[in-house]
């Protein structure tokens, strides 16, 4: 019943379940990010496109698609994983992800695997509805699918860290609210951070979510304020963190096993 | 005798702050039994269960399951074990058969609908399959968790306190459920407070106080060992002094010479015997009594008095 170690059924079951649970509440997971993304990109790209500028030769609104994106991937990646995981610790469900045949990447495939396509679908998603608001077009498809993939994946990772590390609602919505989004909002998403005076220019360096939008942002644009294998380098650096810190986790027990 | 299909050497369990919830634990479970577990709250029951089953991390000793170290071997043997937990600890939103479902998957199973429509007919929640779970009542929950607990069909299923807090009448229902389980030839290990389950359902019993198996044995040979019959004479008039005819029980006498006790017996008929004797030999001897009662003495009783005895021991 288990192939290679690998209990495949236990990863779809729970990657099934994560999805359907997402699912059911639509409006909060699906919609509600739509909407919003889809009120900035009017208010910024439609609206006010005229009195911004952005990078030459490319309008505000195609300028802040590929930042509103990442906004919403971080987001919600983020929270649909550390909801994922602190749900059955919160309800006691966690019982029977400890006592089955469930390890490491079997969780891992099912929470992060689950939370990652739910982010995918609202990129698409949001990718549609913003070609209703403004003109926008994909440099690099293929990089782009890619990149999309890999950061909803790393920050599934982290999302899943923070719901295992959370021991009540409030504290999954530090890192979302006190951490990403204010270091995403300064991270390029609305400008590019060649505008900014010094020191904040490079005061914004040390910000890692400069490096995911300016790679985000390279795949749609084919321009970037850095070389893209630093926005590589740092997403996959930071995958690689987070899935040391969750098989650390899974060894120790920590915050799992009593 | 057949390798026992559950073996526990010195299990320990510390948790963090120093409280010790398990002391050296050995217990064996043979093949196809039912043993209870009784202990008073915070006796370790849970803790024990959670220890085999992947919830606590045990601080030292070993588990064996199916004659393989249980630690080593956790995903192959995991498949082989259930839990029904105390609490209903459930995605209430869900509904019931996605849930017995998502479990049968959880544990590496094909999905196999008639296996589910089984698991559900037996327990009679195959007309709720598609109801939410919160709009069950508390019974039926409780169903829902040992139909997820089913639907891997394990072979060594732990029922952490199945009954608490149910009505009689579901309780009466639940140890039908688990009697059938065990004509499957399933092997159950429940923990309990209410000693009247662990008296009905189980062969053999365990009593665990303070993180310590105080006496395991057949329920049989706990009440031959331990049990007690009392009985109770209403003496029509006092008596100072034992007849010399009645030395041979264990008589006391009390309430100012007013009532003859006798507290004797093995829990298996011998105490009935002598009191009925006894009773033959108080109208040969024209000792007039006015009234008699007697009692055996429960499995209750025989807890009370281990757990009552080893707390003395400890202070």
């Amino acid at each position: 019943m288990i192939a290679g170690g690998i209990n495949f059924r236990a990863a779809l079951a729970i990657f099934k379940n994560e999805v359907m649970r997402m699912f059911r509440a639509v409006f909060g997971s699906v919609l509600s990010p739509v909407i919003t993304t889809s009120l900035y990109l009017v208010v910024f790209g439609a609206a006010m496109a005229d009195r911004v500028e952005a990078d030459p030769g490319v309008s505000y609104g195609a300028f802040i698609v590929p930042g509103l994106l990442m906004l919403t991937l971080l987001s919600e990646s983020t929270s649909n994983a550390s909801f994922g995981i602190y749900m059955p610790k919160f309800t006691g469900a966690i019982y029977e992800l400890l006592s089955a045949p469930v390890g490491f990447v079997e969780t891992l495939i099912g929470f992060v695997g689950a939370a990652a396509a739910k982010s995918l679908i609202l990129a698409a998603i949001i990718l549609g509805t913003a070609a209703l608001i403004v003109d926008y077009e994909i440099r690099y498809p293929l990089f782009a699918l890619g990149y999309i993939v890999l950061i909803a994946a790393t920050f599934s990772m982290l999302g899943f860290i923070i719901g295992l590390w959370a021991n009540g609602f409030e504290k999954l919505q530090i890192v979302p609210l006190l951490i990403l989004m204010p270091l995403t909002f300064l991270g390029g998403t609305f400008f590019s951070i060649d505008v900014l005076p010094e020191p904040w220019r490079s005061i914004s360096l040390i910000n890692p979510i400069v490096y995911l939008v300016n790679g985000l942002r390279w795949t749609f644009l084919g321009e970037s304020d850095f070389p893209i294998a630093i926005s590589f380098a740092v997403t996959v650096g930071f995958l690689l963190l987070c899935t040391i810190i969750i098989a650390v986790i899974f060894k120790t027990g920590w915050r799992l096993r009593e | 005798m057949s390798e026992p299909i559950l073996d526990i050497r010195g299990l320990e369990k510390t948790y963090r702050g120093g409280v010790k919830a398990l002391g050296g634990v050995d217990l064996q479970i043979e093949r196809g039994e039912i043993f209870a577990l009784l202990g008073p709250n915070g006796a370790g029951k849970t803790t024990l269960i959670g220890a085999i089953c992947g919830l606590v991390r045990p601080t030292a000793g070993s588990v064996h399951t199916f004659g393989q170290d249980l630690l080593k071997n956790s995903k192959k043997l995991r498949q082989r074990i259930g839990l029904v937990p105390q609490e209903i600890s459930v995605d209430l939103f869900d509904n019931v058969i996605r849930q017995v479902r998502y479990s049968r998957g959880m544990f590496g199973c094909p999905a196999d609908e008639t296996r589910i429509e089984e698991v559900l007919r037996s327990l009679s929640l195959w007309d709720k399959k598609d109801a939410r779970i919160n709009e069950l009542s508390g019974g039926m929950k409780r169903r829902v968790m040992i139909a997820k607990a089913l639907a891997h069909d394990p072979e060594l299923l732990f029922l952490d306190e199945p009954t608490a807090g149910v009505d009689v009448e579901l309780r009466r229902d639940m140890w039908l459920q688990i009697g059938k389980l065990r004509e499957r030839g399933v092997t159950i290990i429940l923990t309990t407070h209410y000693i009247e389950e662990a008296e009905e359902m189980a062969d053999r019993v365990g009593i665990i106080n303070r993180g310590e198996i105080l006496l395991v044995d057949n329920k049989d040979a706990i009440m031959r060992r331990l049990g007690r019959t009392e009985a109770h004479f209403t003496l029509a008039h006092p008596l100072s002094q034992l007849p010399v005819s009645l030395a041979k029980f264990p008589l006391t006498i009390e309430s100012e010479g007013t009532c003859l006790i006798y507290r004797g017996g093995d829990g298996a008929g011998k105490g009935k015997r002598e009191v009925a004797e006894l009773a033959q030999i108080l109208t040969r001897e024209d000792i007039a009594f006015n009234g008699l009662e007697t009692r055996d003495s429960s499995l209750e009783d025989i807890f009370v008095q281990l757990v009552a005895q080893k707390q003395d021991q400890a202070t």
